[in-house]
């Protein structure tokens, strides 16, 4: 005789968030290798290298709204995997439950801090900033704006 | 029957001074796990860092390039330098990982692909390295 199993004969599947940590780190990790070495490419290699990045240069860049969504995307991708794996690392290493959680907490704290900042000022940033000192705008580029 | 012969049944065996046979241990696969965590929280700290510095734009022009000029001599370029040379590892090995994870034979190859991620570095950092030196060198004129 077949015995029958009522049902429900698996329990519910639980959201599995360390999976899904798991997931991130590597989706964004093959997205931020183009993102951060077309990153380094342009500000360390090519035109002038290191040496040319100052307020005009990041200014002729967020002209662009293509790099906007290019250092918008690096910062919040690259902030949250590297904030999870310093995670990871507390979790491996830190064996104190309280200094576990002041530890990770404090992570959190500068990761959601970083990224509301960092969107903010990608997306109020002025060109041409009234308070400017002389000789440090884009003249040209202020010119082009009507500014 | 087998007799045990004494001489092998007795002599003492000298314990080894470090674990012996292990897979794991003091091979490619720890080591490519030392240096992503290395790197990795090196990068991190870079990271916080390097958003607060930009986000001085928001200040003024002349605030941020003030700041940016204190980065602009050869011991920050040097500094740049070991970033790249860290951040090139982490995202060549991280993608290493990921094929270990994913590609059906990646846990056989892995100590390869170890070998072929050092190889790309080398590659890339050969190339980076003299730019970033030129970079400097122009600088301390």
């Amino acid at each position: 005789m077949a015995t029958t199993i009522e049902a429900p004969r698996t329990a519910r599947p639980r959201r599995n968030v360390e999976k899904w940590g798991w997931i991130y780190m590597r989706a964004s990790g093959v997205v931020l290798v183009v993102l951060i070495f077309g990153h380094l490419f342009i500000n360390l290699v090519a035109g002038e290298g290191v040496k040319q990045v100052d307020f005009a240069f990041i200014a002729g860049k967020w002209a662009n709204p293509f790099w906007m969504v290019w250092d918008g995307l690096m910062l919040w991708l690259a902030l949250i995997h590297g904030g999870n794996g310093m995670r990871t690392i507390t979790n491996d290493y830190v064996t104190n439950p309280t200094a576990n959680r002041l530890l990770k907490g404090a992570i959190l704290v500068a990761v959601v801090l970083l990224i509301i900042l960092g969107t903010l000022v990608i997306t109020t940033f002025d060109p041409c900033p009234p308070n400017a000192a002389p000789g440090t705008l884009d003249v040209s580029l202020c010119r082009a704006l009507g500014r | 029957m087998v007799s045990l012969r004494p001489e092998t049944v007795t002599k003492p065996v000298a314990a080894p001074r470090r674990p012996a046979g292990t897979v794991y241990r003091g091979h490619e696969g720890m080591w490519s796990w030392v240096l992503h965590r290395i790197t990795g929280v090196a990068i991190f700290f870079f990271l916080l860092v390097h958003v607060l510095d930009t986000a001085l734009v928001r200040i003024s022009p002349q605030t941020y390039n003030g700041v940016i000029e204190t980065y602009k001599n050869p011991i920050m370029g040097l500094g740049e330098l070991a970033l790249v040379a860290a951040i090139v590892f982490h995202a060549f090995n991280g993608l290493r990982i990921i094929l270990i994870d994913f590609w059906s034979v990646g846990t056989k190859h892995q100590r390869a692909m170890f070998w072929i991620v050092i190889a790309l570095w080398v590659v890339l950092m050969a190339g980076f390295a003299p730019r970033q030196l030129m970079v400097i060198m122009t600088e301390v004129q």
